[in-house]
């Protein structure tokens, strides 16, 4: 009973924590200490949430498509990048400085650029999105694969394993782990780089709707969608656990058994 | 049938030799020892048996066919059990006839009927951090066999264990292996386990290593588990003593 306790409070202490922090921000802006149009109190923001419902969930709409569309090429275009540089080593050198700088390239610099060279379809934003979100992924699997076992890969050579074989018993399921890591790093940069792009150009998806909303001062609106989008975020993280624990069963019964 | 014969092999690493002239031949059935000290160049020696490495000089004959170099024809079970984490004790085990190009089912099906044999009933679908560490030794013994075309180099298979799982895994290995055709090849610094277990001792000393003495172990098999206690297994270990 006592082991118990722990896991309890250590799941009640972080709701306890955003609660307390909710009253704190209810009462310093419902009571007028900060003024309400710089600082919309929690009850205002979700009236604020409620009343544009519809539009939020239109625009939210167009930013997921974005996002997803650009997650799943990026996902792609990270493992093929990760398998090729395992393969061969000379494109291992050749690229691995080049993969990295592109991530010092600011995102938000781009941004109008893709939008100057594609237009304000989603084209640019699907761009934006692979560029950001390729990376991890890349990086990770690289990782995973590099550092397969060597004594299980000489096992394997042993029973006379070709390349493929190898890669498809051992370096690719021993990286998943490290896969799906990287998955939730991509997820949430996949949203935020939807909206960056949008907000760069473009007719509708959740990053225009905040440029309007900030240009009307319609903070308490803001809020909603800066919600919306963290909710969005964790939810989709959350769907990434999901989908890891449906494909590594093996690790499941690993925890089970700890708990013992 | 599994014949195996080792001609003049010697295999050099960045122009330090290794090992030296090695010759040495595995008879159909026979459990064969190879001991020596840790660092001797006994695991670089397997490595060139089982095709992982090319030596400069020598061959390496299975059954009149030259297989210098060329992998897959020897199963080869390293000191570590190295089941893969993430697959089920039988789709571990089955991974040779895999590799070999069998589908998934067949490679299953032929691997089921040895789970009794080996001892592993009902861990066909545990993963390996289910096991202990004797079992997981199974399981490992089990894929060697699987994989093999008759002859086996097992690497140090026991000396992980502790030492009751060890005289207890060294029963169980002796029991298995009177119904069942392998050639075995076998590396240990441990000499109690050599005399055990062996039809031969090969000893493999000095730097290089070479191969200074064969010791031929006259006790009929099956063993009787006190044999280790008798004055004929004292006399093979002072004679191996004395030849270190």
């Amino acid at each position: 009973m006592k082991r118990k306790l722990p896991s309890i409070t250590s799941k009640l202490m972080p709701i306890a924590a955003i609660l307390l922090i909710l009253v704190l921000w209810q009462t310093v802006s419902g009571t007028g200490l900060i003024a309400k149009f710089l600082l919309p109190s929690p009850v205002d923001i979700v009236k604020a949430f409620v009343a544009d419902f519809p539009l939020l969930m239109g625009n939210a709409k167009v930013t997921l498509l974005e996002a997803f569309v650009g997650l799943a090429a990026g996902v792609l275009v990270g493992f093929f990048m990760a398998v090729l540089m395992d393969r061969f080593e000379w494109l291992y050198q050749a690229l691995y400085p080049l993969v990295v700088l592109t991530q010092t390239v600011p995102t938000v610099a781009i941004a109008p650029l893709l939008v100057l060279w594609f237009g304000y379809e989603m084209l640019p934003k699907v761009i934006l999105i692979v560029v950001v979100t390729f990376f991890p992924v890349t990086v990770s699997l690289l990782d995973g694969f590099r550092g397969a076992d060597r004594d299980t890969i000489r096992l394997l050579r042993a029973m006379g394993a070709s390349k493929m074989q190898i890669f498809r018993y051992v370096k690719f399921p021993g990286s998943l782990g490290q896969f799906f890591a990287s998955l939730r790093i991509s997820v949430s940069y996949a949203v935020v780089g939807a909206v960056i792009s949008e907000w760069l150009g473009g007719f509708e998806g959740l990053g225009v709707y905040m440029i309007r909303v900030k240009k009307a001062f319609s903070f308490d609106k803001m809020f909603a969608v800066i919600f919306l989008i963290s909710a969005i975020s964790l939810l989709l993280m959350w769907a990434v656990n999901l989908l890891q624990r449906k494909c590594m069963p093996w690790e499941e019964k690993k925890e089970s058994e700890d708990d013992r | 049938m599994a014949n195996l014969k080792v001609a003049d092999v010697t295999f050099a690493y960045e122009d330090t030799a290794i090992i030296e002239n090695i010759n040495l031949e595995l008879h159909d059935r026979e459990l064969v020892c190879l001991l020596g000290a840790s660092g001797g160049g006994k695991t670089t020696l397997f490595h060139v048996i089982s095709g992982l490495n090319r030596p400069q000089q020598g061959r390496v004959i299975l059954d009149g066919e030259d297989i210098t170099g060329r992998p897959g024809r020897i199963s080869y079970m390293l000191q570590k059990d190295l089941l893969l984490p993430y697959r089920t004790i039988e789709d571990n085990v089955a991974l040779p006839l895999l590799i070999k190009g069998e589908k998934e089912k067949a490679a299953r099906q032929k691997a089921a009927p040895y789970f009794a044999q080996f001892g592993l009933e009902g861990t066909q679908k545990k993963y390996p951090h289910q096991l202990s560490g004797g079992m997981r030794q199974r399981a490992a013994l089990l894929r060697t066999y699987l994989f093999s075309s008759g002859a086996a180099l097992l690497d140090e298979p026991f000396s992980a264990l502790d030492t009751l799982t060890k005289s207890s895994m060294h029963r169980w290995y002796l029991d298995v292996m009177e119904n069942i055709h392998l050639s075995t090849l076998f590396i240990t610094h441990d000499i109690d386990e050599a005399i055990l277990l062996s039809d031969r001792i090969y000893l493999l000393t000095g730097k290089p290593g070479r191969i200074t003495e064969e010791i031929v172990i006259r006790e009929p098999k099956p063993r009787k588990e006190d044999f280790n206690l008798t004055e004929a297994f004292l006399e093979y270990k002072r004679k191996i003593l004395e030849k270190l």
